[in-house]
């Protein structure tokens, strides 16, 4: 493998990640932590999905669910056995590395369209599970006592340690995918995606590549699920399994490159900064705000997107300007 | 590379900003467009008025920015339009009558500040730290679900900013320890109990009531608070089920329901409700007694014709009960100003948006400042009528600002003497305009 | 649980179940055809729901006839979404196609509700019921039940008896050999898509007949007609019928055995075990 410190690839996309984080912690502004966050819980998502979708070529539909069940176990392990919330983020990750595990060895076998109905299916059972499941709160979720801030030193600044570990988890995200894009797992798993039969004759075991690539790619969005629900005090099954969120994710991989490490980090920005803008926009149309309409503007950038550029920005850079593929991993 | 980046995507809006400017006659505006945030104040751009800051010498006209987010796209859709025009009526009456006068002469003006928070949890921290911290907000109303009031509340209550929860009825939300969230609205946990009193006074032999909701925290935490009242008041509880949100086939839940019941209780919110309503009709159900959460007070219910007929609804608040205000305008007036603008008859969501604006009035008023901890204090000692009823917060420790003052009204839909259906508030007896139709 | 409450159960199953059906055909004729998960097909069902209850309500028009015009313009509509979007996608990876129709979807949802918002709507039509011992059926449901047969039989008859409907097949065996034999390829997928949207129009207008809807309301027979088309065979139109009274007869079966809210678990696992066991349905259409 190569020495990835020597390409200028992988700076690049470890600069934007750094710079996005940072910027709030510098200013200490609270408005831009919150844009923050949700900028790089997006990059987060779209990287660690891309792991399966970009490099190996399964779509999932199901990515929300890592998430969701990483969320839902924390939130049980600070609220009834009053964890530290490092010790349950830890364990929301393994949870769900655990559950990709079991998952993958069922429906990875599944290929193309039917693996991506298979997902839609894992995350229907997997919401409509909990909102049964007694000990999660079944329907009502998991509520925090305000005071569970406290041993963070007040709400203010478990907000910012939530941010501190979202920022930690960006920046391992990218280079982590950085690592296995250019490691031999990851050719192998970019040999599943040109052609899996091919790459079983040429020696690779699929079944085990595929589960691998699932299995890492849940564990961050697990991570992150604990940290996005003990910043909003509450979960429930209806927004920890939104299917909606899973669709964003896949979206930005496309907008920005799928494939590629700085294509979802830069799909994630410009998606989740362009529905933010749009929904705070104060512009008109006529007598309408912009605002009702910013559903339709987004398909519409989205459509365009896909019919003009469908290898997303990164994937169109990368085509037109040769010189760049050094620089844009 | 960033900025190439953020010029592309600005580059995009813009192309698609005329794209849909060309393309929206298409779809015409809905009937009454919430009049939106008025235009920011030009005269005073720089200093917006700080709630810490020392209010200025009279006669100074101040502006106080109220923050909140509504879910203009979403299932929450329609409550939240109504809630906002609600709202919007408060603030323009307000302002109209040349603001509140505070303690050291100066009068505030009132302006607002929403987005959209597309009825999920996504965005809403980011967006209520937007509101705080650089739209100024002096004061907070919650989004309209528990889950989502729960979120921004966790962000007011570290800005140390009032808020007001409209529609976040889940008793919970105000058993978490904050302490500067405040409920309009009567709690989940007795948003039922009433129609069981109602009930219990038509026939006091009806005993075996069914509950039947949707399976969300609201709805659940409803069922749960009826099932312990009506047990405790020797009542047999035939069954207690959910159904998944969205569900629109009843026929499946209907056919559990045992043979004998008196009383069927339950619905989750509108589409559901009117849904389920419609289906108990078709089928023929034999029950005496139907109550149902939120579909039955909206005009629109009756769309399902005589499935309507005889369904009682929990509202908080109704055109036809008539309160004697202690504090603000009368219900008739409410009714008038709000027909005269939007142009419908206004619900009990946008009589809770105008009352949280009632509300803050009254404690901007009796604190005579736009400081947080007065006016919290001005808020924990309300305790008035308004034309929606009594307003009083429960100020003890483990469920501070919780309504306490405020009681449902039951409405019942009825046939006038033509046979048209008519919504008749029924319970309490105080407020009725009809008799309970019983059995249905 | 005695027999007749079985009875009633099983009827009412059946009764959505064709709903079901007609709701998941367009989804799987699509799918067959050009291998396009068409996920704008919810929101094109609620646009049907919305084009009958706006005829009827509006111009007071018969609810079947106002269901006629709505499955011309659903025709419309899906052959232009055909040539302005996803000809330009349909041989990219199947990635695209389910983005562009996603953005689709997004497009006519934002609009949707801003111009209907999201107050659920009723047609308050209604024919009477049939008392047929202990059952209570309603007219519109049996006209539903009835429409269905009509329309499956119709889409089987222009299917394999028809020219166009045997261009369609043949394209959706191979369009390569399809297209080297003359078949305009291009214009029978248009039909194809076009047709898919007309029957999701048709079964949105049915639903409207006897249900309450919102602009929303599409996603969930969008969804259980995943379910469906699994149980029927993926790509196999007329599986779907098979397949939606499946999903119905469950649903009105297994709440007698089980809390209500325990069933779409159910039903989700079996979805996953089916595509596991036997991803060609249990029909065992093509793959």
């Amino acid at each position: 493998m190569r020495k990835i410190w020597l390409n200028p690839g992988f700076w690049l996309v470890l600069a934007i990640v750094v710079a996005l984080g940072a910027w709030p912690i510098f200013q200490q502004d609270a408005a831009a932590r919150e844009t923050g966050f949700t900028v790089l819980l997006a990059i987060v998502m779209a990287s660690s999905l891309n792991i399966v979708m970009g490099y190996t070529g399964y779509v999932s539909f199901g990515h929300v669910v890592f998430y969701g069940i990483g969320g839902y176990i924390g939130m049980y392990f600070i609220d009834s056995l009053g964890l530290p919330l490092p010790v349950a983020v830890l364990f929301g990750g393994l949870s769900s590395a655990l559950l990709a595990f079991l998952l993958g060895k069922a429906i990875l076998r599944l290929r193309g369209a039917y693996f991506a109905l298979a997902t839609i299916g894992v995350n229907e059972a997997a919401r409509t599970f909990v909102a049964n499941f007694q000990p999660f709160g079944a329907a009502t979720g998991i509520e925090l006592q305000f005071s569970v801030y406290k041993a963070y030193g007040g709400a203010l600044q478990a907000l910012w340690l939530v941010y501190y570990g979202v920022v930690g988890i960006a920046i391992f995200s990218v280079i982590f995918s950085y690592y296995i894009k250019t490691s031999k797992f990851g050719l192998g798993l970019m040999t599943i995606r040109e052609d899996e039969d091919a790459a079983e004759v040429i020696g690779i075991v699929t079944p085990n590549a595929k589960t691998w690539a699932y299995v890492l790619s849940a564990i961050l969005p697990g991570m992150l699920g604990v940290l996005f629900f003990f910043k909003n005090g509450n979960v429930e099954p209806g927004d920890a399994f939104r299917l909606g969120f899973s669709i964003e994710s896949l979206v930005m991989i496309m907008l920005g490159g799928q494939g590629t490490v700085l294509g979802p980090v830069l799909g994630a920005l410009g998606y989740q900064r362009l529905r933010g803008t749009l929904l705070t926009s104060d512009l008109m149309i006529g007598s309408l705000p912009l605002k009702d309409f910013q559903l339709v503007i987004s398909g519409f950038l989205m459509l365009l997107i896909i019919l003009f550029i469908p290898s997303g920005l990164v994937g169109w850079l990368r085509q037109r300007f040769a010189t760049l593929r050094r620089v844009l991993a | 590379m960033k900025r190439t980046l953020s010029v592309f995507f600005t580059l995009l809006v813009f192309a698609s900003l005329l794209l849909t400017a060309c393309g929206s006659p298409a779809s015409e505006p809905p009937a009454a467009p919430a009049p939106t945030e008025a235009p920011t104040k030009s005269e005073e751009p720089a200093a917006p008025a700080a709630t810490d800051a020392p209010a200025p010498a009279a006669p100074e006209v101040q502006t106080a920015v109220i923050g909140f987010t509504a879910s203009l796209t979403g299932k929450l859709n329609v409550e939240s339009t109504r809630q906002n025009n609600g709202f919007n009526l408060w603030m323009k009456q307000v302002n109209d009558t040349g603001g509140i006068k505070l303690a050291d002469g100066s009068l505030v003006k009132f302006e607002s500040k929403f987005y959209d928070d597309e009825s999920n949890k996504d965005r809403v921290q980011e967006l209520y730290t937007k509101l705080v911290t650089e739209d100024d907000a002096n004061f907070l109303i919650s989004p309209y679900s528990s889950g989502l009031a729960d979120a921004s509340a966790v962000i007011a209550e570290q800005y140390g900013k009032v808020m007001i929860t409209t529609g976040a009825a889940s008793d919970g939300t105000y058993k978490k320890g904050y302490t500067l969230v405040y409920q309009a609205y009567t709690p989940a946990s007795r948003y039922l109990t009433g129609a069981l009193d109602a009930l219990a006074n038509a026939d006091p032999n009806a005993k075996n009531i069914a509950i039947i909701h949707e399976n969300d925290k609201f709805s659940t935490d409803v069922a749960v608070a009826l099932e312990a009242y009506a047990t405790g008041k020797g009542y047999t509880i035939a069954m207690n089920e959910g159904y998944d949100t969205g569900t629109t086939d009843f026929a499946p839940i209907i056919n559990k329901i045992p043979a004998g019941v008196d009383a069927i209780m339950g619905g989750g919110h509108f589409a559901d409700g009117q849904q389920f309503a419609k289906s108990l009709f078709e089928k023929g159900v034999a029950a005496k007694y139907i109550a149902l959460l939120v579909a039955p007070p909206e005009p629109t219910f009756v769309e399902i014709g005589d499935a309507a007929y005889g369904i009682v609804g929990p509202s908080q608040w109704e055109p036809l009960a008539a309160f004697t205000p202690t504090y603000g305008i009368t219900g008739a007036d409410f009714v008038a100003a709000y027909k005269a603008v939007y142009n419908e008859e206004p619900s009990y969501h946008a009589a809770g948006g105008y009352v949280a604006g009632l509300i803050l009035q009254k404690a901007i008023e009796d604190a005579g400042s736009l400081e947080t901890e007065k006016v919290k204090a001005a808020l924990d000692a309300i305790d008035m009528t308004t034309f929606f009823g009594g307003i009083k917060f429960d100020t003890s420790a483990e469920a501070h600002g919780l309504q306490i003052g405020h009681e449902m009204v039951f409405v019942q839909w009825q046939k006038d003497s033509a046979g048209a259906l008519i919504k008749q508030v029924v319970w309490p007896l105080g407020g009725k305009t009809a008799d309970l139709v019983y059995p249905k | 649980m005695n027999f007749s409450n079985l009875l009633t159960s099983l009827v009412d199953g059946l009764l959505i179940g064709v709903v079901y059906g007609i709701a998941a055909m367009g989804l799987n004729l699509i799918w067959g055809v050009m291998r396009v998960i068409n996920l704008a097909h919810g929101v094109i069902i609620a646009l049907g729901m919305f084009g009958v209850y706006l005829f009827f309500s509006t111009l007071g028009l018969n609810p079947y006839l106002a269901l006629l015009l709505v499955a011309v313009l659903g025709l419309l509509l899906g052959v232009l979404i055909y040539f302005i979007v996803i000809a330009r996608v349909i041989n990219a990876p199947y990635l695209s196609t389910l983005l562009a129709t996603f953005s689709i979807n997004m497009i006519i949802l934002g609009l949707g509700t801003a111009a209907f918002t999201t107050t659920p709507r009723d047609s308050g039509f209604s024919l009477g019921n049939v008392d047929l011992g202990p059952l209570t059926l309603q007219g519109t449901r049996l006209v539903a039940a009835l429409v269905t047969i009509l329309v499956t039989g119709a889409l089987y008859y222009f299917l394999y008896r028809t020219r166009p409907g045997k261009y369609i097949r043949a394209v959706a065996n191979n369009r390569a050999a399809a297209e080297l034999m003359g078949i305009p390829s291009d214009r029978i997928l248009a039909l194809s898509f076009g047709i898919g949207t007309m029957l999701a129009a048709i079964a949105g207008g049915l639903i409207a007949t006897f249900f309450s809807f919102t602009i929303l309301s599409g996603d969930i027979y969008q969804q259980k007609s995943f379910v469906i088309g699994v149980l029927g065979g993926l790509g196999n139109p007329l599986g779907a019928l098979l397949g939606g009274l499946i999903l119905g007869v469950l649903e009105g079966i297994l709440p007698l055995a089980m809390p209500n809210t325990w069933v779409p678990v159910i039903e989700f696992l079996l979805f996953i075990i089916i595509l596991l066991v036997k991803p060609s349905g249990l029909l065992g259409g093509r793959q």
